[in-house]
C-alpha cells in the first residue's frame, strides 16, 4: 500500500546511513553500508535497502534532506543540513527536554546542547584530529588485530584496565603495542583504548543534566556508555536507533519541507 | 541532488587603487635595494616606522610579506626549510614561511611584481615587541643572515591600563634609536619631518577607522575579507600622504554604498565578528562560504589593529608609545573582553568566529577561557574554528565549512 515517505540520508566519512519515516514519524525502513568511494552509488543501494524494509518505492518518497561529510553528494534531495543540526532534531525526537548529545562518529566527535524548545544553544566538534573518533577505534583493531565489532565484548571482559596517555592515535598505537610488549592482556588495554575515546569526548565541553549518546560507534560498543556514566557520574540515554540519530533528524527536517 | 550555491563577491573599485599604490611600494623598494639609492629598513607591522620614514629610510614589512605567502598558498612549501634549520612548526608561521623562502630563493613578489627577484635587503632591522616575541627572533635570524644591525623596543605585555611610566618608559626607548639610526641613516634626526610623519600617519590612522565604521551600516558595505587585503596601506603606507588620499577615495566610496544600500553581501542576514588572524590562504573561499550563507563578517579584532588614536604630532614619541601599546593584543584580559563587547554592540552583531590560530598564539584569543566569558558578558554566541595563517597543513576545509554552516544554522533558529 503506497504511503508518503520522509527521507533522511546520512553521508558519513565512513558509513551511509538511510531513514525512512512515515507521516507520523515512526522509523519504517533504515539501512547503512560503508560509504566507499562512490558516494551517489552507495546513497542509491542504501536507499534501496530502506525502502524494502519499509514496503515503499521511490514515488512514495515526499521529500528528502541529505546531511554528513558527503551531504552535497546525495541524489534525491531537495536540500542539506549539517550533520549537528540532524543530530540535534534526531534526539530532540526522541528525548524533547533540555540534552547535552554526545555524537561519535567515523572521523567527528560532537557535543550539540539543546534547550528545552530543541533551539541549539552550542556545539563543539573535535579540532582536526582522530583522537576519540571510530576512526581511532579501528586503527586500534588493525594494531591488535582484532575485528572491530569483537572489541565490546573484550573490553567487558577487562578486570584491570591499561590506562593510554597519549592523545594522538598514532602514538597510542605505540603504547598499544609497548603494553603487548610488557605482557598485558588484550581485554585490558581494550578497554584502556574506549576509555581513552571517551576521555577525548568528554574534554570537549561541559555537559548538561541530561546527556544522551549517539552514532555509529556507540551503537556497536554500547559499553562505552556504561563507561561514560561511570565518569560523569549520572545516567546516559540512548536513542532506539543511535547509528541513526542524524539520518532520522534529515527525514524530520525533510517533513518541514513539505 | 541540492546543489551548491554560487557566490559572486563584489568589487571595491578603490581595490584597484590599492593594488596600485602596493604595485609602486614594491618597486620603489626594489629600485632602492637594487641601486643602492636609500637606505632601507625592515620593520615589524606595529613597529616605529614614523621614526623610519622621517629619518629617511624606505620601510619594509616582513609581515606582510608572510601575509602573502599564506594567501598565495605557496608559504606551506617553504615552511619545512625553516622547521629543518632548528625553527619549530609550531611558531609563528608568517616566520617560518618567510625564512623557508629566504632559505629557498623564492618570493611571491616575483610573479605580482614582474622584475622583482628578491625582497629588499636591509640596512637595519628594527622590531616591537607588541605583536608577539616571534618577530624579534625573525628580525634576529636576518639580522645574522645580512650582518646588518637589528634594534628595537620592548612593550609592556598584558596591560590593562597604558598608564604614564609604561608610556614613558617606551617613548624613551623610541628615543634611544633615534642615535643608532642616524649613523646607519646619515641623515641627522629632524623633528619638525618627524611631527610631519606622525600628523599623516595618525590621519591615515582616522580614516582608516572611519573606513572600518561604515560597516555598522545595515547592510554592511565591506566584508573582513575586503577589509584584509584593503588594509595595505594602513599597514606599509602610514606615514605618507598618498595612503591618506587612498583611505579618502575608499571612505567616499564605502558612504556611497551605504547610502544606496548597496550591501556587500546580497541579503545581509546575519552580521559576524572575527576575531584573530585570517586564514590567508582562504581568503576568498571563506568568503564565498560566508556570502553563501547570507552571513557577513563585517568587523574584526585584526584589521582594527591599525587605528591609532592616540599619535599626536605635537608630542610624537610619546603618542607612539601610547598608540602602539594601546594596541589591542597588548592588552590584558579583562581589557579584551570588554573592547569585544563593545564591538559586539556598536556592529550590530550576531554571532563572533574565533579563528585559533595553531602557530599564532598572541592573536588567538579563544586558549584560556575567553570564549565564554565574552559570551557570559555579551550573551552573542561563538564558533572557533581550528587553522592558520599560513600553514595550511593546520586547515581542514570540511570541518570548518561544516563548523560554520551549523553555526549560521544555529542563529538561525534563535532569530526564528
Amino acid at each position: 500500500m503506497s504511503q508518503p515517505v520522509f527521507l533522511g540520508i546520512d553521508l558519513g566519512a565512513s558509513r551511509t546511513k538511510v531513514a525512512l519515516l512515515d507521516s507520523s514519524k515512526n522509523l519504517i525502513g533504515r539501512a547503512v553500508q560503508n560509504s566507499g568511494t562512490n558516494y551517489t552509488r552507495t546513497a542509491e543501494v542504501c536507499l534501496e535497502a530502506a525502502l524494502e524494509m519499509a514496503g515503499a518505492g521511490m514515488d512514495d518518497i515526499v521529500a528528502g534532506i541529505g546531511t554528513g561529510y558527503g551531504r552535497s553528494n546525495v541524489p534525491f534531495v531537495g536540500d542539506t543540513k549539517t550533520e549537528i543540526a540532524c543530530h540535534g532534531k534526531g534526539c530532540f525526537h526522541y528525548f524533547p527536554h533540555a540534552v547535552s548529545i554526545i555524537d561519535i562518529g567515523g572521523q567527528d566527535n560532537k557535543i550539540i546542547k539543546l534547550s528545552d524548545a530543541g533551539l541549539r544553544t552550542e556545539f563543539k566538534m573535535n579540532r582536526k584530529c582522530a583522537a576519540g573518533t571510530g576512526a581511532f577505534l579501528e586503527e586500534m583493531s588493525l594494531r591488535l588485530n582484532i575485528p572491530l565489532e569483537a572489541m565490546n565484548d573484550q573490553a567487558k571482559q577487562s578486570t584491570e584496565m591499561v590506562k593510554l596517555g597519549s592523545y594522538c592515535t598514532v602514538f597510542s598505537g605505540t603504547e598499544v603495542l609497548e603494553n603487548i610488549r610488557n605482557g598485558k592482556k588484550v581485554e585490558d588495554i581494550v578497554k584502556g583504548l574506549f576509555f581513552s575515546v571517551i576521555k577525548r569526548v568528554l574534554e570537549m565541553d561541559s555537559l548538561s543534566e541530561n546527556v544522551v549518546m549517539t552514532g555509529g560507534v556507540v551503537a556497536h560498543n554500547p559499553y562505552l556508555v556504561s563507561m561514560a556514566e561511570e565518569i560523569i557520574g549520572r545516567s546516559i540515554s540512548v536513542p532506539p536507533y543511535p547509528q541513526f540519530s542524524g539520518a532520522i533528524g534529515a527525514a524530520l527536517f525533510a517533513m518541514n519541507l513539505n | 541532488m541540492a546543489e551548491e550555491k554560487k557566490v559572486v563577491r563584489k568589487v571595491i573599485e578603490t581595490s584597484k587603487d590599492m593594488g596600485r599604490f602596493m604595485k609602486d611600494y614594491y618597486y620603489e623598494l626594489n629600485e632602492a635595494a637594487t641601486t643602492g639609492s636609500r637606505k632601507i629598513a625592515w620593520c615589524t607591522s606595529v613597529g616605529p616606522t614614523e621614526l623610519l620614514r622621517a629619518m629617511g629610510f624606505l620601510v619594509y614589512f616582513p609581515e606582510t610579506h608572510g601575509a602573502m605567502l599564506g594567501s598565495t598558498r605557496t608559504a606551506t612549501d617553504m615552511i619545512p626549510a625553516a622547521n629543518a634549520l632548528g625553527y619549530s612548526p609550531e611558531i609563528c608561521s608568517y616566520l617560518t614561511a618567510d625564512v623557508g623562502a629566504y632559505l629557498n630563493k623564492f618570493t611571491p613578489l616575483s610573479k605580482a611584481y614582474p622584475g622583482i627577484e628578491t625582497v629588499p635587503k636591509p640596512d637595519v632591522l628594527v622590531f616591537n615587541t607588541n605583536q608577539c616575541r616571534d618577530v624579534q627572533d625573525w628580525f634576529a635570524y636576518y639580522a645574522r643572515e645580512y650582518n646588518v644591525p637589528m634594534i628595537g623596543i620592548h612593550t609592556n605585555r598584558s596591560v590593562t591600563d597604558v598608564n604614564d611610566p609604561i608610556v614613558d618608559d617606551v617613548a624613551k626607548q623610541i628615543e634611544n634609536l633615534v642615535k643608532p639610526l642616524e649613523e646607519i641613516s646619515g641623515n641627522p634626526f629632524d623633528m619638525d619631518k618627524f611631527k610631519e610623519v606622525v600628523g599623516l600617519s595618525r590621519q591615515c590612522s582616522d580614516r582608516w577607522k572611519d573606513v572600518l565604521e561604515t560597516t555598522t551600516a545595515k547592510p554592511s558595505p565591506m566584508t573582513f575579507f575586503d577589509s584584509s587585503t584593503l588594509m595595505g596601506p594602513a599597514v606599509v603606507g602610514r606615514g605618507t600622504q598618498i595612503a591618506v588620499e587612498l583611505y579618502e577615495k575608499l571612505l567616499a566610496e564605502l558612504k556611497d554604498k551605504v547610502a544606496k544600500k548597496d550591501a556587500a553581501v546580497e541579503g545581509e542576514r546575519f552580521r559576524i565578528y572575527w576575531d584573530g588572524m585570517p586564514v590567508w590562504g582562504r581568503l576568498s573561499a571563506h568568503s564565498k562560504l560566508f556570502a553563501g550563507l547570507k552571513a557577513n563578517v563585517l568587523a574584526s579584532t585584526y584589521c582594527s589593529s591599525w587605528i591609532f588614536t592616540a599619535l599626536e604630532a605635537d608630542d610624537p614619541f610619546r603618542s607612539m608609545a601610547r598608540a602602539y601599546t594601546e594596541l589591542f593584543i597588548v592588552r590584558s584580559d579583562d581589557y579584551k573582553e570588554q573592547y569585544i563587547k563593545d564591538k559586539l554592540e556598536r556592529f550590530g552583531i550576531d554571532g563572533i568566529i574565533y579563528h585559533d590560530a595553531r602557530t599564532c598564539p598572541n592573536n588567538s584569543n579563544c586558549r584560556y577561557g575567553m570564549v565564554k566569558r565574552v559570551e557570559a558578558l555579551s550573551g552573542v554566541p561563538s564558533l572557533t574554528i581550528d587553522g592558520d595563517l599560513c600553514d595550511m597543513r593546520c586547515v581542514s576545509d570540511e570541518q570548518t565549512k561544516t563548523k560554520v554552516e551549523a553555526f549560521i544554522e544555529q542563529l538561525d533558529e534563535l532569530k526564528g
